[in-house]
């Protein structure tokens, strides 16, 4: 069996990241395995711009984001395959993965960093009622038909979900000259950026319609129209409530889910809150060798982001196959408590983590006028007010590792919204 | 006087903030919790301005479209002129990032540039 020592499962952000920091951490055999035509992931459809401020202080558009990491790592010589399907990932890292000119083919890694990203969700996890026609589409197939192949998906258009995406595309479908006619939100709040809300929607007077849903979709072989409802505070539709929507087009922006199916195979333990793998200070799963970043992981609202966490990931990958990660020192276990929904990382060992490490979470609500809370065991050693916090961005705090090393008996860091 | 309500992108806040203006004078911003949301209300009341991505059309590429955007930010009021002038467009393969493949977009003195790569097809 061919023999590699670090195989990055999706050529996107994370892969490319992490490919790059491994290679510079002086680790030479790498493949990244990509199933699309090239590399880039995602990146390669979100035309807008607003990506990499974080990273390079400069406003770049997706593609160029991604051009950005993709000449680096030909610069570097890394191998890539592209086409490539990866079918299975056993615990003893052999990955099995197909393309058209090898046909089926299996490879032992030393290590290797799942980098798959997420998917959206799906009608048929939404539950909408009513007929399946032609014209419902998630909101990011939408994008790749417009931006990718050129195709109008359809002119009357409602969407469901104010996720960034679904934002996006109300813009993107009405400077192609498409009516959005609204823009329904389950929730009370939007799970978008403000930025997109306000440039997106109300540079073209596109109406966002808080705690609505759709109730009915109309139209046998063609969507003809929606019809919305307002949700009480249960989420439930209130009858009378109905609108209808003539419309030939339904977007949905729902939500977004981590894809692990080949994690699960690989024996990964996965997060009940975010569907990605719970992984430690070093973005290490718990089977032994396999590292997870990007939106895998956890799905982020800034890709900005994604790179850095991959960037470690590739890093503490290379470590690995170099022998240098040992698992040595006890676990101390991250909480999540009082709003903040999830952290990423989810353990970490302070005698392996670096001098600082960041964690990242989301919290469960809008809360304003709050504090972040940071407790080493019953200690509370940081105590930040935000003025406020929202689901749709992410959040995160700096653990020391000076600060964690005086505590020799620590068992759990706690993070938490605290009102006062 | 006209009244002018508007939504800061500062933060995720969205502080509401009221401009008074008389013809084109701002006479007094209000709502803003921060520097930002003042310089922002003044900004986009008195000259708003955007970046446009949209595509265009490829001939003979490995991709029929390819990305773009305007070089630096252009007039709000431009949008659709500009909209216009990107679907008029045609390039021939291949387009690298940074190419340009309108040198003035509507009389704004602002190129449209690639912002994607398209080999030959």
């Amino acid at each position: 069996m061919k023999q590699v020592d670090i195989i990055i499962v999706g050529g996107g952000p994370a892969g490319l990241s992490a490919a790059i920091a491994a290679k510079e951490a002086g680790c030479d055999s790498i493949l990244i395995l990509e199933r699309d035509g090239e590399l880039g992931g995602i990146l390669n459809q979100c035309i807008h711009n607003g990506f990499g401020l974080h990273t390079f202080h400069e406003e770049l558009t997706g593609p160029e984001y991604a051009d950005r990491y993709i000449e680096r790592a030909r610069a570097l010589s890394i191998d890539y395959r592209l086409n490539t399907m990866v079918m299975d990932i056993s615990p003893e890292r052999v990955v099995t993965a197909m393309n058209r000119s090898d046909g089926m083919f299996s490879i032992q890694a030393k290590a290797i960093i799942l980098a798959m990203g997420c998917r959206e969700r799906p009608r048929g996890a939404l539950n909408i009622p009513g007929y399946r026609p032609a014209g419902i589409f998630s909101a990011g197939t939408a994008q790749r038909l417009v931006n990718i192949e050129g195709y109008m998906p359809g002119r009357q258009v409602v969407i469901l979900g104010s996720g960034d995406i679904g934002l996006i595309m109300a813009r993107r479908m009405t400077l192609e000259g498409a009516t959005v006619k609204l823009v329904a939100e389950l929730m009370p709040y939007s799970g978008g950026l403000k930025r997109n809300i306000v440039q997106c929607l109300d540079d073209f007077d596109i109406p966002l319609r808080l705690s609505h849903t759709v109730v009915n979709i109309e139209g046998k072989e063609r969507v003809e129209a929606v019809t919305i409802a307002a949700v009480g505070a249960d989420r439930k539709p209130i009858p009378g409530t109905e609108e209808r929507y003539t419309c030939d087009t339904l977007l949905l922006s729902c939500g977004l889910i981590p894809e692990n199916e080949l994690s699960k195979s690989a024996g990964v333990s996965l997060s009940g809150v975010t569907g990605g793998p719970l992984v430690n200070e070093h973005f290490e799963t718990d089977v032994k060798g396999i590292f997870a970043c990007g939106n895998v992981l956890h799905v982020h609202d800034l890709v900005d982001y994604v790179s850095e966490e991959a960037q470690h990931a590739g890093q503490a990958a290379a470590r690995y196959v170099q022998g240098e990660l040992d698992a040595t020192g006890a676990v101390v276990a991250l909480r999540a408590q009082g709003g903040v929904r999830y952290t990423v990382p989810s353990t970490l060992c302070v005698d392996r983590m670096d001098d600082t490490l960041t964690v990242r979470f989301r919290v469960g609500d809008v809360y304003r006028d709050s504090y972040v809370s940071v407790y080493l065991d019953d200690r509370r050693i940081s105590h930040r007010k935000k003025r406020i916090m929202a689901p749709g961005e992410m959040e995160q705090i700096v653990l020391k590792k000076a600060e964690l090393a005086q505590m020799p008996s620590l068992r759990t860091v706690t993070v938490c919204i605290e009102k006062e | 006087m006209e009244k002018r309500e508007l939504t800061c992108i500062g933060c995720p806040m969205g502080c509401m903030v009221t401009v008074e203006l008389d013809g084109s004078k701002v006479r007094s911003v209000s709502g803003y919790t921060c520097p930002r949301g003042k310089t922002y209300a003044i900004k986009e009341v008195t000259s708003p301005t955007r970046i446009v991505t949209s595509t265009v059309r490829v001939v003979g590429g490995t991709r029929t479209r390819v990305a773009c955007k305007t070089a630096s930010d252009i007039p709000k009021g431009k949008i659709d002129e500009i909209m216009a002038e990107i679907n008029a467009a045609r390039v021939s393969a291949p387009v690298k990032i940074g190419d340009i493949l309108i040198a003035d977009v509507a009389s704004t003195g602002v190129a449209v540039v690639a912002t994607a790569n398209v080999g030959k097809g």
